[in-house]
């Protein structure tokens, strides 16, 4: 069976939040997230769907666009999969597999 | 997508794309490129010299934790012989400063180093707790950067150091460069690219040794070494200019990553066509508070947002410009445009600078000074006149240990008098 077509098959991915971006999310550092395998157009879910998916359901602040802008990742917050500059890995268009690591860290604050 | 090779040494998979040139490259050979370019601009640049006894200001966040980690490999890989210690301010900042001060201590730990903390409150009598409590959050980075910079002197001197390293990044000139562009101000332009900042209101020198590094990089390095710092916003207000001279940079850097580095050599390039006399000279750097709230002001504070800048500097140097006491012998600093043409009636442009540097000391606490009353003064001035207001019926005594406040509660006596 194709489980990408199945409704409600899940993707877990580990996300996490540095560099002061744990403040937007409850001060949690690490989350463990299921996410849809595919998103609300029926595609593999990708990284693009995932940070849609974590402003709406894992954010608990209400200022979005300290996150996201112009519907990317804010400039200034460095995005790693797995330890690696998501640049090399096709930035948002990354199709995210199981106990994938992906990792938010923001260049924004402190210094 | 297929893992892509470094493009050093071949074998390891790249984890890292270099903004200035794109160039992807494994952790390893990123680390060690990293520190080598830091080695070359310490070198080229001739920072250091052997014996030397060299503070780093050290705030806890990233710049100043990846120096600190970064000089202390250099100093033990090149044998540059240098004495390395860790100079940290202590604003008085509940819930932010005292919590930023133990990663400090954690690093004094960690890279072997003494630790120096110099407290506003012991300095200045004014935590920033207070400060804020009095003045609100408004313009309360000014008080904070005049405060540091000569925080940071007197600390590096009670240490008997005369060299402060601070952690001013690529982006961090880029902005400045930035804001001085956009206000039309060549003099601070040129003051903020200098890698060295002497100052003749201290005979303490600073450097950037991470001037060429991008915030990029040094967040990558940070993370890659599992270094350990912190990071939280300065609780108090950030400076809007500031702020989005930052979010133009960060997005200019998401098309096209080559212009943080291009912004900053046009700044030098700018720098070099800014007459000696306008920008006060590489060596002279005449005027105190464009130094301590603007080019150098960030080395403490972990917001960048709030280093002190903009307009809200602009605002305190009219202010303190319509200080009486700054009157007689105040600096003109130059080229800001007609507010500061005050006793330049009849001057053409050219001639509206020219600036006499005069260092003598501080009339109120002696510090050295190119005014009759240095700025942190003056800026207490202001505070301790307003404080008794506020607080007088709280509680006079506790406030017995200040001198600089003691004065201002005997000047009080009279103002009752007045008001009734």
């Amino acid at each position: 069976m194709d489980t990408k077509s199945c409704d409600g098959a899940k993707v877990p991915v580990i996300v996490e939040f540095t560099g002061g971006l744990e403040s937007l999310f409850s001060d949690q550092r690490k989350h463990l997230v299921s996410l849809p395998s595919t998103d609300e157009n029926g595609q593999s879910a990708n990284l693009a769907f995932l940070v849609r998916y974590l402003c709406e359901n894992l954010m608990a602040d209400k200022r979005k666009e300290m996150f996201v802008m112009d519907g990317t990742v804010r400039p200034g917050i460095l995005v790693l999969i797995n330890d690696a500059d998501w640049e090399l890995e096709g930035e948002d268009q990354y199709e995210l597999k199981r106990n994938d690591n992906i990792l938010f860290v923001s260049t924004l604050h402190g210094g | 997508m297929p893992p892509t090779p470094c493009a050093l040494c071949n074998a390891n998979r790249a984890l890292i794309i270099r903004p200035k040139n794109h160039q992807k490259l494994c952790k390893a050979c990123f680390i060690t490129l990293f520190e080598t370019e830091i080695h070359n601009t310490i070198t080229t640049n001739s920072l250091f010299s052997s014996g030397e006894r060299v503070a780093i200001g050290a705030s806890g966040g990233k710049d100043s934790t990846v120096l600190a980690s970064v000089l202390k490999t250099l100093n033990e890989r090149y044998h540059y012989g240098l004495n390395l210690l860790l100079l940290s301010i202590d604003e008085g900042i509940k819930g932010y400063r005292d919590d930023s001060l133990e990663t400090v201590k954690r690093n004094a730990v960690q890279y072997d180093m003494p630790l120096e903390i110099v407290g506003y409150d012991e300095l200045y009598g004014w935590t920033m707790d207070q400060v804020v409590s009095q003045i609100g959050k408004k313009g309360n980075c000014t008080y904070c950067g005049v405060f540091r910079r000569q925080a940071l002197d007197r600390g590096a001197a009670r240490l008997g150091i005369n060299h402060v390293v601070t952690g001013h990044n690529a982006d961090d000139i880029a902005e400045t460069v930035m804001m001085n562009l956009l206000r039309g101000d060549l003099p601070r332009l040129a003051r903020a690219t200098s890698i060295v900042t002497a100052s003749a209101a201290s005979d303490i020198k600073r450097s950037k040794p991470l001037k060429y590094a991008y915030e990029k990089e040094i967040v990558l390095y940070a993370h890659h070494k599992g270094l350990d710092y912190f990071t939280t916003e300065c609780i108090y207000s950030p400076e809007a200019f500031r702020g989005s001279a930052r979010t133009l940079i960060k997005s200019l850097e998401r098309v096209r990553p080559s212009a943080i580095l291009d912004v900053v050599r046009s700044g030098e390039d700018m720098a070099r066509l800014v007459p000696e006399e306008v920008s006060g000279g590489r060596k002279g750097g005449k005027d105190v508070l464009v130094v301590e709230g603007e080019a150098e002001g960030g080395g403490g504070c972990g917001n960048a947002n709030g280093r002190a800048s903009g307009g809200e500097m602009a605002d305190m140097e009219k202010q303190l410009l319509q200080n009486e006491g700054a009157q007689d012998k105040e600096t003109e600093v130059t080229g800001k445009g007609q507010k500061h043409d005050r006793n330049c009636e009849g001057s053409n442009r050219m001639a509206r600078k020219l600036p006499k540097q005069q260092m003598g000391k501080c009339a109120r606490c002696g510090y050295l000074s190119s005014q009759n009353i240095c700025k942190a003064c003056m800026l207490l001035e202001g505070l301790n006149r307003n404080r008794p207001k506020t607080q007088i019926q709280v509680s006079v005594e506790e406030e017995d240990n200040s001198p600089t406040l003691t004065r201002r509660m005997e000047g009080l006596t009279v103002i009752p008098g007045q008001q009734t």
